[in-house]
């Protein structure tokens, strides 16, 4: 009996084990120039790309034999809901914890598979290897005014009742994990600019669109209208072709450039 | 008078409900969190958060029931004072939760949905999807950054983010008067001082080598505080969680959710079944835990499903090898459930994610693969509360409010609160506890913190009047330390020992206690300090973002935690919830039944809180009795039938 999903099942027959050799892009410090190592790890199945970076950590040797120092990068959660391990692996910004290694071999057959390469992401100041400095992500979120106004902490009784597709569209939005992923891959995100990328208006439709966050809703709106702003975003919809938690950021863009053009129509006439 | 501070260490769920309520009462909060706290190991909780709510209510639950489930749970273990108040809060916290805008699924008419979770026959359970840590973590992280950026002008709250804790700092007196930290980029080593410090650091999974949290949960903060003379209370009580999915790097949960909403576990009526899951007919399944639990079925506590799954493939029925087979299926097919496909999806998207993203299969198409895998330190820095001597019935029976020694560890001044401390969960946490246990007392404590530093008598004043040596002195001594370190230049890599001790810990530790090999790992653990003293070698000598360094300082916490949690169990003869002894002699017995094997709980001798203080370099063990004001200890066996033996062996 043949069901559905025996045909999704990874192949039970091994891979041959050729080592995983990586190729990474190292830097000793912000202002060091970049460099790079070639390491070759002892295949094992289920590994994924941490786990070869764990490797590494236990046997800091290149391929060529040289000891050198442990591969620095970002990890915490392992299972791609923290956002810490986000790198460029393979040319795509993706996080390390879940880019497994048997299916990128097994797209090879029986030929030896090329070498994994390894990359800090590009948009943020790299301060070691694979770790890169995201402040500027978080800082945004204050920017907008990323929180609901509730007045205190003491008991008020429940918040105001959610209709449950609103509750599904804002948790489609709230599992966003700082990861830049999506500032990555767009072309109007530089290191040199403000721009504040797609993440950021994903965040201001979701606490505009929550009842309490209405107060807050103008301030949020005008954040981002002005310098580095959602007028700078050229619609390459890169962003979400990467986001790995699929958070329908176009329809954020959309939404919050809508509400943004209302709001200042709403200014001009109430001047 | 200058402006009092109190440091919190540890951005997770605890931490952040620390930090803001203190903020709202108007005192100064320095956050140290060695990641972005929004990446705190908090983030990844599935399931969801337990509270007496009012549809429970009306079918007879009540916060009573929340609380004698969660000491039943704990197999009786837990001080009943602190959990009667976290079941009577539990209710408040959710309503505040849902006012911060944490997006709680919904019933049809806007109401918060609930699901049903282990140790409970109610459905007490609230939950975002699939994601209700990371949701909770998210909403407080908001409202932590609005205490930074804008209210009452901004700055009641500062972060230190990519900071390490390395020592609390102590004056004259013993009591606590601050923290020296390292950042983890520039690699500075300063002090800070505090008039209280608040230890919110979590648990610490990584002794056991893989498990089912965060790489960063070495638990090496709380180990710097225990070797300053703080106690730990409970540390061999560890949980290890039914249904994690195997993994090279770490085990990934599979949530107990999958079973509150449906999902059943199973294995083939053959042992070494070849069959695929899905070929395997109805007849031919052993749904063991509705077997041998009739009334609570697949949602016994962890402790009970993760003895049952060890039972049964230590008799050969695990699936996943021939014979030896270590894992059951854990089944949320529509076949199993009854469950329509895009129901389930909705209501466990997250973690079916996982389960797919990592293994390749939809786990509603095919049963999963699950084995038992070490999840939740119990056991922590041991934490005091103080009464409130009035009768239940007028309110009282649980913590008094505001009083400075609620969540104070046995230094003056030095607090703990979350998965780091051990005060909530007895011999056993139910699941969707622990985050409110995190929320709960770090909200509850920010009174009594307040209260503390406004009444501080001993050397009088604040931390500022503290004399500066005391302060340089520390940071000197982990100036010696780090140089020490960096200039290690023996044969032993870092990582390579801790996962030696993990090795050995998950494989003596855990599951089944025996002493004879509790004490190989007790000698080992020996063995590894004395390489580490010995024989470290240090592969990175970078005076920048050098993480080598940091692990090999957590490495030598992580032995000290793992001697007092194996000298803890060793010394502990009785099983009892999480901690299940089996005398030497029975070791290889596997024919008899497993709880035949066992030792029995012994009330008489054991119903105490172990206290292991660190005397001279050595770990040592104390006792102290249980509050059991409220509720007697009854017998714990969720109603298991006698029915041992309805399997066929073929
Ligand atoms: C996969 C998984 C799923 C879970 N699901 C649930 C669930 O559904 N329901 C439930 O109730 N419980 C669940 N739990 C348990 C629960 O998630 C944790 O017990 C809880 O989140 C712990 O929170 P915490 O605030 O105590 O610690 P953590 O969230 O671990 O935070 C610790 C903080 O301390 C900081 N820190 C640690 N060491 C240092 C140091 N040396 N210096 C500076 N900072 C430091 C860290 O950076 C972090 O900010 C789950 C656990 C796991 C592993
Ligand atoms: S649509 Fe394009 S320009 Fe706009 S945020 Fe996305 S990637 Fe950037
Ligand atoms: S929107 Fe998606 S890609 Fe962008 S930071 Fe959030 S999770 Fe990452
Ligand atoms: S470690 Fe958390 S996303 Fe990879």
């Amino acid at each position: 009996m043949t069901t559905a999903d025996s045909t999704k099942t990874p192949p039970t027959s091994p891979l041959p084990p050729f080592p995983i050799v990586l190729r990474i892009k190292r830097q000793d410090r912000p202002d060091a120039a970049p460099y790079w190592q070639t390491f070759s790890v002892p295949y094992r199945p289920n590994m994924n790309v941490t786990s070869v970076l764990q490797q590494i950590q236990s046997n800091p040797v290149t391929a060529n034999g040289e000891k050198t120092s442990p591969v620095n990068y970002d990890a915490a959660c392992l299972e791609e809901v923290c956002g810490s391990c986000t790198m460029i692996i393979n040319g795509k910004v993706q996080q390390a914890c879940s880019v497994l290694i048997d299916p990128l071999r097994a797209k090879c057959g029986n030929a030896p598979p090329p070498p994994i390469i390894i990359e800090p992401m590009s948009k943020f100041p790299v301060i070691r290897d694979l770790i890169v400095d995201r402040t500027r992500m978080f800082e945004n979120l204050k920017r907008i005014k990323g929180w609901l106004p509730i007045d205190g902490y003491y008991h008020r009784g429940p918040g105001p009742k959610v209709d449950p597709q609103t509750q599904d569209e804002l948790y489609d939005m709230s599992r966003c994990m700082t990861c830049g992923c999506c500032l990555e891959a767009c072309p109007q995100f530089t290191k040199a600019n403000t721009f504040v990328g797609a993440q950021i208006f994903s965040q201001v439709k979701y606490f505009n669109l929550h009842p309490t966050g209405q107060a807050d809703a103008d301030e949020r709106l005008e954040a981002i209208m002005g310098e580095g702003g959602i007028t700078d975003c050229g619609n390459a919809q890169n962003c979400v072709k990467v986001c790995p938690k699929d958070i329908p950021l176009l329809d954020s863009i959309g939404w919050s450039g809508r509400a943004a053009t209302i709001h200042s129509i709403k200014k001009f006439f109430s001047k | 008078m200058s402006q009092k501070r109190v440091i919190v260490v540890g951005g997770g769920l605890a931490g952040l409900s620390a930090a803001m309520k203190l903020a709202e009462e108007e005192i100064s909060v320095d956050l140290f969190s060695l990641v972005p706290v929004k990446r705190s190991h908090s983030v990844c909780a599935q399931g969801g958060i337990n509270a007496c709510n009012e549809v429970a209510r009306q079918q007879g639950y009540s916060e009573w029931e929340h609380f004698f489930e969660t000491i039943k749970g704990g197999d009786f273990l837990a001080n009943q004072a602190p959990v009667l108040d976290m079941a009577r809060q539990a209710p408040k916290v959710i309503d505040l939760l849902d006012r911060i805008g944490v997006p709680f699924n919904r019933t049809a008419e806007g109401y918060l949905a609930l699901r049903l979770f282990g140790g409970s026959l109610f459905k007490r359970t609230h939950f975002a999807g699939a994601t209700t840590g990371q949701q909770l973590l998210y909403a407080l992280d908001e409202q932590c950054r609005r205490w930074e950026a804008e209210r009452e002008g901004g700055g009641r709250i500062t972060k230190y983010e990519f900071w390490d804790f390395l020592c609390p700092v102590r004056d004259d007196h013993g009591r606590c008067v601050g923290i020296v930290a390292q950042d983890l980029r520039t690699m500075q080593i300063r002090a800070f001082r505090g008039d209280a410090v608040i230890m919110a650091t979590g648990g610490n999974g990584l002794i056991f080598g893989q498990s089912t949290m965060s790489v960063i949960c070495t638990g090496s903060a709380a180990a710097r505080c225990y070797a300053e003379g703080a106690r730990l209370g409970n540390p061999e009580f560890v949980q290890v969680h039914p249904t994690a999915i195997p993994g090279e790097d770490k085990c990934r949960l599979m949530s107990e959710s999958a079973r509150g909403e449906g999902g059943r576990i199973w294995v083939p009526r053959t042992k070494g079944d070849p069959r695929p899951a899905n070929d395997i007919p109805e007849e031919e399944r052993d749904y063991f835990l509705e077997r041998l639990y009739p009334t609570y079925k697949n949602i016994v506590p962890r402790d009970i499903a993760t003895r049952e799954i060890f039972y049964i493939c230590e008799q050969g029925y695990g699936v996943g090898g021939e014979g030896n087979g270590q894992m059951v299926y854990l089944d949320l097919t529509e076949r199993a459930t009854g469950i329509k496909y895009e129901v389930l999806k909705k209501r466990l998207g997250g973690i079916l994610e996982i389960y797919e993203k990592f293994v390749g299969v939809d786990p509603l198409l095919e049963p999963m693969k699950i084995y038992p895998a070490v999840h939740y330190s119990m056991g922590g820095l041991w934490v005091d509360f103080e009464k409130d001597t009035r009768p239940y019935e007028q309110g009282g029976g649980g913590m008094k409010e505001g009083d400075p020694k609620n969540q104070m560890t046995n230094i003056p001044g030095l607090y703990a609160v979350g998965e780091a401390d051990y005060q909530y969960h007895g011999a056993n946490r139910l699941g969707a506890n622990s985050l409110l246990s995190c929320i709960f007392a770090g909200l509850f404590m920010g009174p009594c913190v307040k209260n503390y530093i406004n009444n501080v008598k001993e050397g009088g004043g604040s931390a500022s009047d503290v004399n500066a040596s005391i302060y340089e002195a520390c940071v000197k001594d982990q100036q010696k330390l780090m140089d020490k370190l960096l200039s290690a230049d023996g044969d032993q890599n870092p990582y390579v020992i801790q996962r030696e001790l993990g090795q050995t810990m998950s494989d003596n530790v855990t599951i089944l206690r025996i002493n004879k090999r509790m004490k190989q790992t007790l000698s080992l653990i020996e063995e590894l300090k004395h390489r580490y003293q010995t024989r470290l070698g240090m592969p990175d000598g970078s005076h920048w973002s050098n993480q080598t360094l940091s692990f090999a300082r957590s490495v030598w916490d992580m032995l000290l935690l793992s001697e007092a949690i194996t000298k803890a169990a060793i010394a502990r003869d009785e099983s009892r919830g999480a901690h299940f002894k089996i005398p030497d002699e029975y070791e290889t017995r596997s024919d008899i039944p497993l709880d035949d094997r066992a030792m029995k709980r012994d009330d008489a001798n054991w119903l105490k809180t172990t206290l292991a203080t660190y005397v001279n370099g050595q770990c040592e063990l104390s006792y102290e009795l249980v509050d059991i004001s409220l509720a007697h200890p009854e017998k714990r066996d969720y109603g298991k039938t006698t029915d041992h033996r309805t399997l066929e062996t073929q």
